[in-house]
């Protein structure tokens, strides 16, 4: 049932002002992200300035601006740069942290990885959780992890938020994946998120593990008044994509949640699709990709 | 979180943060207001002729005597067309004309009437949209649910049945399968390309003939069906269409050169036609009214239940058979059970049938409507607890019910024991598994019902114990053409669907 409701969502049909709606809380809600291990300052200077003006001739083809995105994801060796360039924008800089994307180093060393994040000008932090240590069934132990990088969120100078990733494509299970989900939420505070993946693995983000931990943060909203943001990250492409998760967030949390304080996608191409179906919603032609600027 | 610093571009409005945590208040979700849905109207245009006879021998006729009735859109209350009121005259003609067919239609090479069959399922699915937009214009569904449902499963069920046809050996072995005759069949108004497809199929694979009568609310997919047949190049006569009220369905039950009778409707119409039909020699089979048990245990993945439960009662606004109209939960969950109900039906969007994002369409008459109202007249004067969807303004014109649900209900509540045929859901409870079955199998009905648990024994513990003729583990509301579909008890007998369906159109002598 959840792979059948999960797919019922994508029925909706989201058209004119509805779609231009959507699309825009998208892009508010999205964290610009370039995780490679060739990454270049420059390649992040470039993803920083789309992230704050995804379209700099919007208002001569839309009417308005495009709002920016909601962060920039980046390795911890890059936040000084995506520090430097997003510093009073408004967009934030999201650092992935503790040995990512694996989880299989020791605690100390991923805390300190996410000590270092923060000291250097991360705003959110996105952490995996010990699957090794998950999957052979050491729960308390993934807990208390996830606890002590709460810890050390809580105790820099700024408000650091936290995002678990689950990388659910490695725990295969809806199962495991609520379980997951149920033991992350109680590990953090309020207003961080759960994450489905790291990217790295396939597969990443789906309808139906979405739909999972989207049900498992209701549950601890409606249970314990704890309110917990989602991420769904990799493999969402198309806008098209994005106007579905949002349907599943619209018709499973309701209202609050159609924010970017609590609903995020995790995407590295995303963002151009979704300028695309903008200018195609106004002008009615399709622009072509080398229409926007590389980020 | 704090919102987005000064200097960042200004995003969609904010939804304003007037959640009850922050008030004091205890936790809850709202799903009224923000990001709405523009409307997405179905565009497809249908033809509809201002009248349309009767099928009969290939060629669309008038009534002798006629007469015609109105059919209306219950999403509007207004008439889409006048249809031929059939009566004895037109109906002895139908089965005069499938008497004649009857031979052709069964002496050709059985692969030549499967491939027949083949052409009228292909035709349904290039008609499909047309066939959809039509029936939810005449019978109030969704288009979601006519499109994705109703029109693919009766093209599903033609295309099974096509098989069939030069098979028949095979599903009775050692036997030599022959045709009964002229089968007059009689169809209700919930799923009426869907009833007429379960109705027809079998009995053409096996070498029938037939005279259908469509429900008097909702002829017009039925004759959009005789159309297709006609286009396809059936032989004339195979297939008979009269329309008309109870009338024309008495004449058809009564007729004396009809050799089996398929009704399906309700209780109470099924028993004066089974009495009627007694000592005729006509075959009978009659799929009946239902008031179906779904069992929720405590062990069950609960938001999993809750889809099924929702899909239990309020697909097709409940006009279904079948729909799981009492919910049996466990003691032990029931207060998480109302409120993730509660949740779940505030998303259900209740409106306009061809707009393609509405869940809940209109209810097919102000007949129904009115019965459903009764019922929750009397739920309330018992003084049950009726929670309704508070989601938009519903229509001023045409037959609209808000999806609801019933708590405080006993089992010897009128709303707990009748068919309501409605969007109308029964919440009980149990505490043993043993009180959930004694429970459930309380009803005249036997047609359906519903277990959830993910505990693998019980299911099947469970399941056996249950008198229905069909129970969905994890599940409900599936249907396929290769699985046999019928009732116990006052919900009639005989199967449809599968290999068990085919012995009701077969003589096996």
């Amino acid at each position: 049932m959840a792979d059948a409701r999960a797919a019922s969502f994508a029925t909706r049909s989201i058209k004119t002002t509805a779609k231009r709606a959507g699309l825009r809380l998208a892009m508010s809600m999205m964290d610009l992200t370039t995780l490679e291990g060739k990454d270049s300052p420059e390649k992040v200077r470039s993803l920083c300035a789309k992230a704050i003006r995804p379209m700099p001739d919007d208002e001569a083809l839309l009417g308005e601006r495009v709002p920016s995105v909601a962060a920039v994801c980046v390795y911890p060796a890059m936040v000084p740069v995506a520090r430097e360039r997003l510093d009073g924008t408004g967009v934030r800089v999201a650092s992935v942290a503790t040995g990512f994307p694996s989880g299989q180093y020791p605690i100390d060393v991923r805390l300190r990885d996410t000590e270092r994040a923060i000291a250097d000008g991360a705003d959110e932090i996105d952490m995996v959780i010990h699957r090794g240590a998950f999957l052979a069934g050491r729960y308390d132990e993934v807990a208390e992890e996830i606890r002590e990088v709460a810890q050390v969120c809580d105790e820099g100078a700024r408000e650091v938020h936290l995002k678990v990733i689950l990388e659910t494509g490695e725990l295969v299970t809806y199962d495991n994946v609520r379980r997951a989900s149920d033991l992350a939420i109680e590990s953090i505070r309020p207003g961080d998120f759960i994450k489905t993946s790291t990217g790295k693995v396939s597969p990443a983000a789906t309808m139906g593990v979405t739909l999972v931990m989207l049900e498992a943060i209701r549950d601890a909203w409606l249970g314990a008044g704890k309110r917990i943001g989602m991420k769904p990250a990799g493999g969402i492409r198309s806008a098209k994509q994005s106007l579905h998760y949002l349907v599943m967030v619209k018709e499973t949390l309701g209202d609050e949640w159609l924010t970017p304080e609590l609903f995020r996608f995790g995407a590295s191409s995303l963002g151009d699709d979704v300028l695309r179906q903008l200018v195609k919603l106004e002008t009615g032609r399709y622009p072509a990709m080398h229409d926007f600027g590389q980020a | 979180m704090t919102t987005m610093q000064e200097g960042a571009v200004g995003g969609p409005e904010r939804v304003a943060r007037t959640s009850a945590a922050g008030a004091g208040g205890s936790p809850a979700l709202e799903f009224a207001s923000a990001w709405g849905y523009a409307p997405a109207p179905e565009t497809t245009r249908v033809e509809i002729a201002p009248s349309i006879g009767h099928f009969i021998d290939g060629a669309f006729v008038e009534s002798a005597s006629g007469r015609l009735m109105d059919t209306l859109n219950p999403a509007s209350g207004k008439a889409l067309c006048q249809f031929a009121r059939g009566d004895a005259g037109d109906i002895d003609r139908a089965v005069a004309a499938a008497r004649r067919a009857q031979p052709v239609w069964a002496g050709l090479p059985a692969r030549e009437r499967g491939k027949y069959l083949y052409r009228i399922a292909r035709r349904m699915q290039e008609r499909a949209r047309e066939l959809a937009v039509l029936e939810s214009m005449d019978n109030g569904k969704p288009i979601r649910e006519s499109r994705d449902v109703d029109i693919p499963l009766a093209a599903a069920h033609f295309f099974y049945h096509a098989g069939w046809a030069d098979k028949l050996g095979y599903a009775y072995p050692g036997g030599s399968p022959k045709p009964i005759g002229v089968c007059g069949q009689i169809i209700p108004w919930n799923f009426p390309l869907l009833m007429a497809a379960w109705k027809l199929a079998p009995a053409l694979a096996c070498g029938n003939t037939c005279v259908l009568k469509p429900a008097e609310t909702t002829p017009l997919t039925a004759l959009r069906l005789a159309e297709i047949c006609a286009e396809i190049g059936l032989p004339d006569g195979v297939v008979n269409v009269v329309t008309g009220d109870g009338e024309a369905g008495a004449a058809l039950v009564e007729h004396r050169g009809v050799d089996k009778i398929a009704f399906t409707g309700s209780t109470e119409v099924g028993k004066r036609i089974a009495s009627s039909l007694a000592g005729s020699g006509k075959r009978l089979t009659l799929e009946l009214g239902g008031k179906s048990p779904n069992i929720v245990f405590e062990d069950a993945s609960l938001d999993q239940a809750i889809e099924g439960v929702v899909a239990g009662i309020y697909f097709n606004q409940g006009h279904v058979c079948c729909a799981g109209s009492r919910l049996f939960v466990q003691e032990s969950i029931h207060d998480r059970v109302v409120e993730k109900l509660r949740v779940r039906l505030a998303s259900l969007r209740v409106g306009d049938p061809l707009d393609k994002n509405t869940d809940v369409g209109a209810i097919n008459s102000a007949t129904q409507l009115e019965t459903i109202t009764r019922y929750l007249d009397a739920a309330r004067s018992d003084g049950l607890g009726v929670h309704e969807a508070k989601s938009d303004e519903l229509p001023a014109d045409g037959y609209w019910c808000r999806p609801c649900f019933l708590t405080g209900a006993q089992p010897s509540h009128t709303v707990a024991r009748e068919e309501i045929f409605g969007p109308v859901l029964s919440v009980l409870t149990f505490r043993t598994p043993d009180e959930a079955i004694a429970r459930a199998n309380n009803t005249p009905y036997g047609l359906a019902a519903g277990v959830w648990t993910d505990k693998g024994g019980k299911i099947f513990e469970i399941a056996g114990q249950l008198k229905a003729g069909v129970v969905w583990l994890n599940t409900y509301n599936r249907f396929d053409p290769a699985s046999p579909f019928g009732g116990y008890k006052e919900s009639g007998f005989g199967r449809e669907g599968g290999v068990h369906g085919l012995r009701a159109y077969l003589d096996l002598s």
